[in-house]
């Protein structure tokens, strides 16, 4: 009989093992995502906040929008133009530090085992500051009587002073340097794993070193490359910080454009429906690193 | 026994300790860098209190997290375009500075506000004037116009900051338009989207922190408030600021309290030493936006006193007005322009 109730309970008990766990996923991860889902089809509040009265209108304004002086619905291009900007942006800086990362971990990787703490000390010293901080001393670096331009000056490269500050190709320099320690860690990890023998091996079988760099060392390290592209993808995407301080504010992310909707803009729903849009579109590439970054199958021999 | 003793001897530090505080506390919940750490200090001498700021970086930041209920703050200081809204929606109490001891001194033309007549609840903070700064090595002709930002000459092109503060900027194209405030008459609210639209091209930022960069190279000019406009002077006297012809705003931000503030008595205290001319001018000096008190001016530090920056020229009065807020379609309609202008 007790052996009984005790089997019956188990399970029970297991689950309420996990109810700490769980309650944390919901209240903290999953509570506010269902308040900002529930508030993108309400109505704008007067003066900011929401009225609790049902409307579609916030997704219809993520697609469409009503002529400023009309009431002819056009294709949204703004919006369209910010998506798109963002999702650019972001890939390029992925792209970028994927082609600056790779480089980096292998060098560290290929480092004599006691050095390579010394270089990854190096990689996460800009973690050590604040972002708004880091930002602040590209800013600096760039702007016209800044650092760079003060040295092409006199070297004699340029004769009047380059516009980078406030410029897409800022906020690309701001997002690369912010995001790469976060390339080249995973990259470095797989790649420090990567079996030096089979290097050996390929270059006995008479391999050229390009041939070794993909046939070997490129499909090994092959799940950091794409956890790094992840890693750098996501928070590149949502950038608030850089697009503000060194593109100037005027070419918006998706980050900014929500902050302005919730702030001058007074439209909290129409906020939250970008907001989903983002997170939308942060969960498309998650999908895609499970999808390619899980186990291999056999398909790679 | 001996545990009951301690107990209630804990207990009874408890309670003494949550009292003695309790009343020798004052929570300000101001705009960042708006606040003279002297003046602190020196009400906190004054009553034995402590005072603790908590920093808002916008006025809809400050309304949205006060209407979410009980926020611990006694008093909150927003800029007067929001007072309709927090008297309107009762989120202040009605403590009237103006019967206060110090209530004499508000300045004449702050003394019967539209936005709160007779001082029933607002104490000024500071006020300003909207209007233009330049550095004038880039542009030497006349500085009082809003077409150097909305239409700017050759030199000034690709070197202009805006900030994003959206009744600001609104005002200006509105006014360069050759409308008036508030008006939603669809032809001109296309004209004033167009000439945004148009002179967008040549700004470089849309950012506060723009202001600070005038008079490097990537700054030539940029909307501004008086008190900034003086700092920026003060470090680079090639800096100008001027009242444009075309219209500009006056405006202030007004301490107010909160009507569940915990510490009540201590904000009122708070609001009346603010009306004393001598602590007014400690915010002064700090901010360097002038006081809207009698007589603070004779306490400003000596860069200060009789700045052109600080008090509206006689023969331009009338082009300026109290900066108002519109009602909330036409205030809708000018935020979807805005934001229009800025993707």
């Amino acid at each position: 009989m007790a052996q009984n109730i005790k089997g019956r309970g188990a399970p029970g008990r297991k689950w309420m093992l996990t109810a700490p766990a769980l309650i944390i996923i919901l209240a903290a991860a999953a509570g506010p995502l269902l308040i900002v889902v529930v508030y993108s089809f309400l109505t704008p509040g007067a003066y900011g906040g929401v009225t609790w009265e049902f409307s579609w209108d916030s997704w219809v304004k993520v697609l469409f929008e009503r002529d400023l002086f009309g009431d002819e619905l056009t294709l949204a291009t703004g919006n369209l133009t910010i998506f798109a900007r963002s999702i650019w942006l972001a890939l390029l800086t992925t792209i970028i530090t994927l082609l600056a990362g790779f480089p980096t971990a292998y060098f560290i990787a290929t480092r004599p085992r006691t050095r390579r703490d010394l270089w990854l000390l190096l990689i996460t010293i800009p973690f050590w500051t604040n972002l708004v901080i880091r930002t602040f001393a590209i800013q600096d670096i760039i702007r016209q009587e800044g650092l760079l331009n003060t040295a092409l000056i006199k070297l004699g490269i340029v004769s009047e002073p380059l516009q980078i500050l406030y410029t897409d190709t800022a906020v690309l320099i701001g997002m690369v340097y912010v995001y790469l320690p976060l390339m080249v860690l995973p990259v470095y990890a797989s790649l420090e794993k990567l079996d030096r023998r089979l290097l050996e091996a390929a270059s006995d079988l008479y391999a050229r070193p390009r041939s070794v760099l993909w046939n070997v060392i490129l499909p090994s390290s092959r799940s950091g490359l794409i956890a790094g592209s992840t890693l750098v993808f996501i928070p590149a995407i949502s950038t608030y910080v850089t697009p503000i301080m060194l593109g100037g504010g005027k070419r918006l992310m998706m980050g900014n454009y929500i902050e302005l909707l919730f702030g001058q803009g007074k439209d909290w729903p129409y906020g939250s429906a970008v907001s989903i849009v983002l997170m939308t579109i942060v969960m498309a590439a998650l999908l895609i690193y499970a999808r390619a970054g899980g186990p291999r199958g056999g398909a790679h021999g | 026994m001996k545990l009951h003793s301690i107990a209630f001897a804990t207990l009874a530090f408890a309670v003494s300790t949550t009292v003695a505080s309790a009343e020798g506390k004052l929570s300000i919940y101001n705009w960042g860098n708006y606040t003279s750490p002297e003046l602190i200090t020196k009400f906190e001498k004054e009553y034995d209190v402590d005072v603790t700021i908590t920093d808002f970086d916008s006025n809809d930041t400050a309304l949205a997290k006060i209407r979410q209920g009980y926020t611990g703050f006694d008093v909150v200081v927003p800029s007067q375009s929001f007072m309709p809204i927090y008297i309107g929606e009762g989120l202040i109490a009605e403590t009237n500075p103006g019967q206060m001891e110090n209530g004499k001194n508000i300045a004449e033309d702050w003394a019967n506000p539209d936005f709160d007549p007779g001082r029933k609840y607002s104490v000024p903070w500071l006020w300003y004037t909207s209007g233009v700064t330049v550095n004038t090595e880039d542009y030497d002709g006349d500085v009082n116009t809003w077409g150097l930002l909305l239409d700017p000459p050759e030199s000034l092109k690709g070197k202009i900051n805006i900030v994003p503060e959206m009744n600001d900027i609104m005002y200006a194209a509105i006014r360069y338009s050759g409308g008036d405030w508030c008006s939603n008459d669809k032809a001109l609210l296309k004209k004033v989207h167009t000439l945004l639209k148009d002179a967008k091209q040549y700004w470089a930022s849309i950012d506060y922190s723009g202001i600070e960069k005038i008079g490097t190279g990537d700054i030539a000019a940029s909307l501004d408030w008086s008190g900034s406009a003086l700092k920026r002077r003060l470090g680079n006297p090639k800096i100008a600021f001027g009242f444009p012809k075309e219209g500009f705003t006056y405006g202030s931000d007004n301490i107010v309290v909160l009507k569940d503030a915990p510490n009540m008595e201590n904000a009122k205290l708070f609001q009346n030493f603010l009306m004393d001319p001598e602590n007014a001018a400690l915010n002064s000096a700090y901010t360097r936006y002038p006081a809207a008190i009698e007589g603070a001016e004779d306490f400003y530090p000596d860069d200060m006193k009789g700045a052109p920056e600080l008090s509206i020229p006689e023969a331009v009065r009338s082009n300026g007005e109290l900066l108002r807020l519109c009602d909330p379609d036409t205030t809708a309609l000018y935020g979807r322009i805005w934001l229009d202008i800025q993707k």
